[in-house]
């Protein structure tokens, strides 16, 4: 009685000490797994947010507030801003001050945030495929490629740009059939700089950003 | 023959009557003629809002959905033929053949198109038309032009638009009650297919025409390079 109760303990034992050594093993993997690969990150993301997306009949019935905070929770973390803006003034971002530019790329955000509800609310059983990448360690800058599958038509290339941080990789530029939803501002940009100023330009990306969220609020 | 060079007579008014109006405006050079090109992106929202769109919305809302691939794939395959062609003289013969092997399939398994099977198959489709190819062949864009009824081109693309009407198999039905049939349908396919695009543009647009022709300018890069255009300088200089 006395010896199986000492094998018992002694197993216990013996799984404590196998089990600690799990841990140490596992920690690497841990570690990896909080700074995933470029490509890996991506194709959690969408498949994460498409899975969302696909359950909530809000959403695609284009719930607005949803969508956004699906948005601003699951996507918007992966998402470079300041970077973004500074991209779509070009030549322009060095007169800007960092406040203005702060201000900027708040204004910026906003719009880029209902842009993409807008096109998640868009979606519909398309297959999003996310190409494999082959990530050098001394990589800082890399483009995911993707593609959204439909019927009745050739695929629509999805490219994301993403920067090596410290933080992780983060996008600064997304390509939608080989139009970046960032730099196809800049023209518009340079022309309300030219116009107005870094302030006039604050000043209509806000009111526009109000003009949506108005239409939305009926 | 003597129509075609009528027409093309007709086009060479029209560019140079382009290029007079555009001398009077400034600013962006790759779109010098943007005070005409305004007039006529106008007009055609116009056109777009009180007619094209609204059909289109009703044919989306009241066709299902099988019924409207059907429609996108029989057209699809109409323009494979032509794709074909200019991946052939944009010295791909490769992807040619594919595009050739798609027409054959579809046409015959695919019932006359409706059906995609070639994609099934793992033949995939491409996007080609001769204003690409005059690019592939290196041809530079040239002004932005936005034509009525048919929408934003370069120079390029509009000698390639001339020669892709001319080459139209759809455009050449010589029952002209059938032919303008079909062409009408496939009008407010395209259109229809565009609702979702059009609704996000919407949305993202600060200035829609300068929204419209910059995307414009950039997907026909990004197709000339067939996907791989060299990236442009990250500060615009």
């Amino acid at each position: 009685m006395r010896r199986v109760a000492e094998r018992i303990v002694g197993e216990r034992v013996t799984m404590r000490v196998v089990s600690f050594f799990l841990t140490l093993w596992a920690v690497p993997f841990f570690v990896w797994a909080q700074a995933p690969m470029p490509d890996a990150l991506v194709r959690d993301v969408t498949q994460e947010v498409l899975e969302i997306v696909k359950k909530d009949k809000d959403i695609q019935s284009g719930h607005t507030k949803k969508t956004l905070e699906l948005v601003e929770t699951k996507i918007l973390p992966h998402f470079d801003f300041l970077r973004m803006t500074r991209l779509a003034l070009g030549r322009e971002a060095k007169n800007a001050t960092p406040e203005q530019l702060s201000r900027l790329s708040e204004e910026f955000r906003t719009l880029l945030v209902r842009t993409y509800s807008k096109a998640l609310s868009e979606y519909r059983e398309q297959k999003i495929v996310v190409k494999p990448l082959v990530v050098k360690p001394e990589d800082t800058e890399v483009r995911v490629r993707s593609e959204i599958h439909q019927s009745g038509g050739k695929p629509v290339t999805l490219d994301y740009y993403l920067e090596k941080k410290p933080e992780g990789w983060k996008v600064f530029d997304v390509e939608v059939a080989g139009v970046s939803l960032v730099t196809n501002y800049r023209s518009t940009f340079a022309e309300e700089i030219r116009a107005g100023g870094i302030e006039g330009l604050i000043r209509s990306l806000a009111a526009k950003n109000r003009a949506s969220a108005e239409t939305k609020a009926k | 023959m003597q129509r075609c060079k009528t027409s093309i007579r007709r086009v060479g008014v029209l560019v140079l009557a382009v290029w007079l109006t555009g001398c009077a405006s400034t600013g962006n050079p790759k779109d010098p003629l943007e005070g005409f090109n305004r007039a006529m992106f106008a007009f055609n929202e116009g056109l777009d809002t009180v007619l094209i769109k609204p059909v289109a919305k009703g044919y989306d809302a009241a066709l299902p959905a099988p019924v409207k691939t059907g429609v996108t794939n029989f057209f699809g395959n109409v323009a494979d033929l032509f794709i074909g062609v200019n991946n052939f003289l944009q010295g791909k013969p490769q992807e040619a053949v594919g595009d050739w092997g798609r027409v054959l399939i579809n046409t015959t398994i695919g019932l006359l198109g409706l059906f995609d099977v070639a994609t099934e198959l793992g033949l995939e489709k491409h996007e080609e038309d001769f204003g690409q190819t005059f690019g592939r062949w290196g041809a530079p864009p040239g002004a932005y032009v936005v034509w009525p009824f048919f929408g934003p081109r370069t120079l390029r693309d509009t000698v390639g638009l001339i020669l892709d009407v001319k080459t139209d198999p759809i455009a050449n039905i010589g029952d002209i009650r059938t032919r303008n049939s079909l062409l009408a349908l496939r009008i407010i396919d395209q259109r229809a297919d565009m609702l979702p695009a059009d609704r996000v543009i919407e949305e993202a647009a600060l200035d829609k025409y300068a929204y419209v022709r910059d995307g414009y300018l950039a997907r026909r890069r990004h197709l000339v390079f067939d996907g791989n255009p060299p990236r442009e300088a990250e500060n615009g200089e």
